[in-house]
């Protein structure tokens, strides 16, 4: 922040304006509706508003999102480019600004992506593009340093040499965070009021809201509200894809110490929303919550490298609804989406901003992503044309028939099947032993994953019951302090209670860590092994669910061997009776019933293969997920301890300074 | 052992006030039985004594009711901890707050300091009782004692009708507001404090069943995909075992240090407003004696004069005392509180740096697994 308030004010439309013509079309498309917003507008206050209104929340999220991101350090610092431009841009293309936007966020995450992958070329592209302009137009200078610093250096070159390990520590503590959310923010906000004090806008970026609307026009001010909400408040999915056909190349060209992207072939990634941030599309009774789906691929088969779209909840739902109606016949384990939680939604959608509804938002984007990722990097599900479509294209027909289902309905109609299937389930009798050992073995798991994610949530109640109770504790500790006579203890006990506060952070971030970390994966894992409650068991096609599929298979073999064998007797009973008219006709169906006998047989076996592929491709999966998390894990917690023994460190001076 | 013997005598304390040590504690049904181990003053050796609570007791009434000694109304007793339980109730662990912790150890600690606060005492120590206590064979005070005047209880009656009067003195009305506020402060303070500790204690636990129930997920069998979790799971419950102990020790650290210290300055407020309060009372008397004296025939009045300059005499001694007792506790406190402090933030930083090298070797692991 400090850092941006030192800068010049830069009339950034128009310096943007320049250089983006010349940079991308797509952009260009959007600073020409720039120039005229500003032309109208005077260029100065309208966005001010927005802007404004955007980085509390953008800020606010930032702790959030870094812990919690499995995808690797560059799709992180991407999410948080695009959103800053979107920020950066969304005023500017006003009504229009789902498509101006969306482009402009494409764009940029594009440059960023290439650092991952392919490194800056477009980046330079575009900045190099930016100078001349800048000087042009003299105060946009520092709009191109901006962005100089921080694509260069800040964002991506630290993120990137810095090992992952280190990534949490940012988030915790902040510096290069700073730099990120802060300059870009503060550009933002700098840029639509160019004339008076730009500096005390960006220093207070987040602060300033209020007082900077007021120097603002409050007509577009309210016409941006809304639009505001919905273009930033966006639930963010940032999805980005390299195939693991690329994987080769890519790990040519890029540097090595980006190992996440190459153990993680692709890579998706939601952003965090954040209850102001939050994207809540009101409309009439009906009010959504939309998330930002953002992806980067290399694949030949997406159109473009980066693109973003928005989906609601029932898309998700939608996609694995396709998904599991085409591909677990086959066998396939199709990853489940989070369920539908009337309750947490509810909550959210009556706008309550406690800490609950915060959470639960979170989580489901956290479920949601990792709902995609999974998706993704399902070698035989990313083919799906369906995928792609959900991917990339703009706007997708609402899912009626999830819609119809979800909810009560929904989960009647699945339970009423599977126990149709469990049924079945008895009279199979398994012959091969593989598969007998293994569905016991899912079924235990499901236990053990039930049992450990009990006593997660439990840890995670108690840390959070630590973190208030040090908050209280801190409160008393400067009431003591205050009331203190001698000086020196007095100023101990306040400095005591500002330990304490930073510790109740600490505990805070520690109990999110536990959440995310732990909670969540073990949620999935139930998830992909049955459904989340007994009584919803296989409401999603999982494991179950495609071992399932498979005894289906077998059923119809097994009915198509009987019929065939009744066929047979009839054949036979005509032979007896001796009627020949008839006889051809018999012969015939058994022929028929043979064909299918041998079809369904193969079908069955090819099932078959298939789940056990699928099966031991989700326990190698689950195994280096599992590892990849406790290292996430593992790196929270040392990064936690260190930050104690330097706040022990600076304490224990003060301490010893009684006398 | 019977109150008289003991009254008559003062004498010199023959052991090291700093080397009273309550070393153990001994179990017998309903009853605890503290070792108390100290060193003589006059060259080797060790006085070995075992006292119940009921001693402790016994002592702490021979300390208050020293009617020969002039001001020691002014004196501000070093708190004795209240009566530990075996079976303890959930409202007397309220009542322990950070003494009803662990295994005793916190409270042997608060005894300890309470034997040490006397015998350094420059007026108590030299009452006789110290010295029976601490190095008599025989237990002393197993009868029952009977309640005096500074039973805590009706003092709770009596404070509600003086606590709130008037003082002459300037100094003392500060202190007594002073000590009113920081009473409070203390307290809560110490009890937000206690809040703290016991969840830290349900995390330890709590890690402590994860660690467990990771091993249930260690799958038998010789497939290495299989045996690739089944490590994970391992390390992980380990991870959480290493939890489990900074958790536990963070919490041993806080009980130890800056919560006994809290504790103590909790119990020391309330021993010094209990000290202002008989001063205050000391006051109440002397201004009824001189009212009765304004008021009184000629006749009575020789003898009310008489009574007033006795209140008065008393009244100054227990203030002068009071002054010297106020302004040794202030510092006393100040020192006490900053060792807690500084002991509290050392072990803490212990602690801190020994998980922080703990959850690297475990990193370093799980980096390495393939």
């Amino acid at each position: 922040m400090a850092t941006s308030s030192e800068r010049s004010p830069p009339p950034f439309p128009d310096s943007e304006d320049q250089d983006v013509l010349d940079a991308e079309e797509v952009r260009g498309r959007d600073s020409d509706e720039d120039e005229d917003l500003f032309g109208m507008t005077e260029m100065d206050t309208t966005p001010t508003s927005d802007v404004s209104m955007k980085p509390p929340s953008d800020i606010m999220n930032d702790p959030l999102i870094e812990p919690m991101i499995k995808a690797d350090v560059t799709v992180e610092a991407t999410i948080d480019r695009s959103e800053v431009t979107a920020g950066v841009i969304d005023p500017l293309s006003q009504q229009e600004a789902k498509q101006t936007s969306t482009a402009p966020v494409i764009d940029l995450s594009g440059d960023s992506q290439p650092v991952t992958s392919k490194i800056a070329d477009p980046l330079v592209a575009l900045f190099s593009d930016a100078p001349p302009a800048a000087e042009a137009k003299k105060p946009s200078s520092a709009n191109v340093d901006l962005f100089d610093d921080e694509e260069g250096s800040d964002i991506f070159a630290e993120p990137l040499q810095t090992k992952p390990a280190k990534q949490p520590q940012k988030s915790l503590f902040g510096e290069p965070d700073e730099d990120v959310f802060g300059e870009p923010l503060g550009a933002i906000s700098k840029k639509p009021v160019p004339k008076d004090k730009p500096a005390d806008i960006f220093s207070q970026a987040a602060a300033s809201t209020p007082s900077v609307t007021s120097t603002v026009n409050p007509k577009t001010n309210g016409v941006h509200s809304e639009e505001d909400g919905d273009i930033f408040a966006e639930a963010t999915v940032e999805l980005s894809l390299d195939s693991p056909r690329n994987e080769r190349k890519k790990e040519a060209t890029a540097k090595p110490s980006a190992p996440a992207p190459t153990s993680l072939p692709a890579a998706a990634s939601l952003a965090k929303p954040q209850p102001p941030a939050l994207e809540e599309v009101r409309d009439g009774m009906n009010a959504y919550m939309a998330y930002k789906v953002s992806t980067q691929t290399t694949l030949p088969m997406f159109r473009n490298k980066t693109f973003t779209v928005r989906r609601r909840f029932s898309d998700f739902l939608g996609l694995y609804e396709k998904l599991s109606e085409k591909h677990g016949p086959n066998g396939f384990i199709v990853p489940p989406p989070p369920e539908k939680s009337l309750l947490g939604m509810t909550k959210v959608k009556v706008g309550k901003e406690d800490s609950s509804s915060t959470d639960f938002v979170e989580r489901r984007r956290g479920a949601l992503e990792r709902y995609l990722q999974r998706v993704v990097n399902h070698p035989s599900l990313l083919q799906d044309p369906d995928v792609r479509e959900f991917l990339e294209r703009e706007e997708l027909p609402r899912a009626v028939s999830t819609q119809a289902l979800s909810g009560a309905g929904f989960l009647k109609m699945i339970n009423k099947a599977t126990d149709a299937v469990s049924k079945m389930t008895i009279k199979m009798n398994e012959s091969d032993v593989w598969f007998e050992e293994k569905l016991q073995e899912v079924e235990s798991a499901d236990q053990q994953f039930r049992k450990l994610h009990a006593l997660v949530e439990s840890l995670v109640v108690h840390r959070k019951e630590l973190s208030l109770n040090t908050a209280s504790f801190a409160k008393s500790a400067a009431m003591l302090g205050s009331a203190e006579d001698n000086t020196a203890l007095s100023r101990a006990l306040s400095q005591l209670a500002e330990v304490e506060d930073k510790m109740e952070q600490l505990h805070q971030e520690q109990a999110a860590s536990d959440t995310f970390t732990f909670a969540e994966m073990i949620a999935d894992y139930i998830r992909l092994l049955v459904g989340f409650f007994p009584h919803r068991k296989c409401e999603f096609c999982d494991l179950q669910g495609s071992f399932d599929h498979r005894m289906k298979a077998w059923q119809r073999w097994q009915d198509a061997q009987s019929m065939l064998q009744k066929k047979r007797e009839t054949e036979a009973k005509l032979l007896w009776a001796n009627k020949p008219d008839k006889l051809q006709l018999a012969k015939e169906e058994i022929a028929e019933w043979e064909a299918k006998v041998t079809q369904y047989e193969r079908d069955f076996e090819r099932v078959s293969a298939t789940v056990r592929k699928e099966v031991i491709r989700f326990e190698r999966e689950k195994t280096k997920n599992c590892k990849r998390q406790v290292i996430t894990y593992l790196e929270c917690l040392l990064q936690s301890q260190q930050q104690l023994i330097k706040y022990w460190e600076a304490f224990l001076p003060e301490a010893k300074a009684i006398a | 052992m019977s109150t008289e013997e003991v009254k008559e005598t003062a004498s010199v304390l023959s052991v090291h006030d700093d080397s009273i040590k309550v070393t153990e504690v001994l179990k017998e049904g309903d009853t605890l039985t503290f070792i108390i181990v100290s060193q003589k003053l006059s060259g080797t050796g060790e006085y070995h004594v075992d006292r119940t609570y009921e001693d402790f007791e016994w002592l702490q009434q021979h300390l208050f009711s020293q009617g020969d000694v002039p001001g020691i109304q002014g004196v501000i007793f070093p708190p004795l901890p209240a009566k530990p339980q075996v079976n303890a109730s959930p409202r007397s662990i309220k009542q322990l707050g950070f003494l009803a912790l662990g295994e005793c150890q916190p409270y042997c600690k608060a005894l300890e300091t309470f034997l040490q606060q006397v015998a350094a005492h420059s007026i108590l120590s030299k009452n006789k009782a110290v010295e029976v206590f601490l190095t008599s064979s025989d237990p002393p005070g197993r009868q029952k004692v009977k309640k005096n005047i500074f039973n805590r209880l009706s003092q709770a009656v009596e404070e509600m009708r003086k606590e709130g009067h008037k003082d002459v003195d300037e100094f003392f009305q500060n202190e007594r507001d002073h000590n009113l506020i920081l009473t409070g402060c203390t307290k809560t303070a110490a009890e937000k404090f206690l809040d703290v500790v016991a969840t830290e204690q349900k995390i330890a636990v709590a890690c402590g069943h994860f660690s467990t129930a990771l091993h249930l997920c260690v799958e038998p069998g010789e497939d290495p995909d299989k045996q690739a979790f089944s490590r994970v799971c391992v390390k992980l419950s380990e991870v959480f075992e290493s939890i489990k102990k900074n958790m536990t020790s963070v919490a041993e650290n806080n009980v130890n240090t800056l919560g006994l210290g809290l504790d103590l300055e909790s119990r020391y407020q309330e021993a010094e407003r209990e000290m202002l309060f008989r001063r205050t009372c000391k006051l109440v008397e002397l201004e009824n004696a001189q009212r009765n004296v304004e008021k009184a025939k000629p006749v009575k009045k020789a003898a009310m004069e008489e009574v007033k300059k006795a209140a008065e005499t008393e009244f100054e001694h227990t203030s002068g005392v009071a002054k010297q007792e106020i302004a040794r506790f202030q510092g006393a406190r100040v020192e006490m509180l900053q060792q807690a402090l500084v002991g509290w933030c050392e072990k803490q930083l212990l602690t801190a740096k020994e998980s922080a090298d703990q959850f690297n070797q475990h990193l370093e692991v799980f980096r390495g697994m393939a």
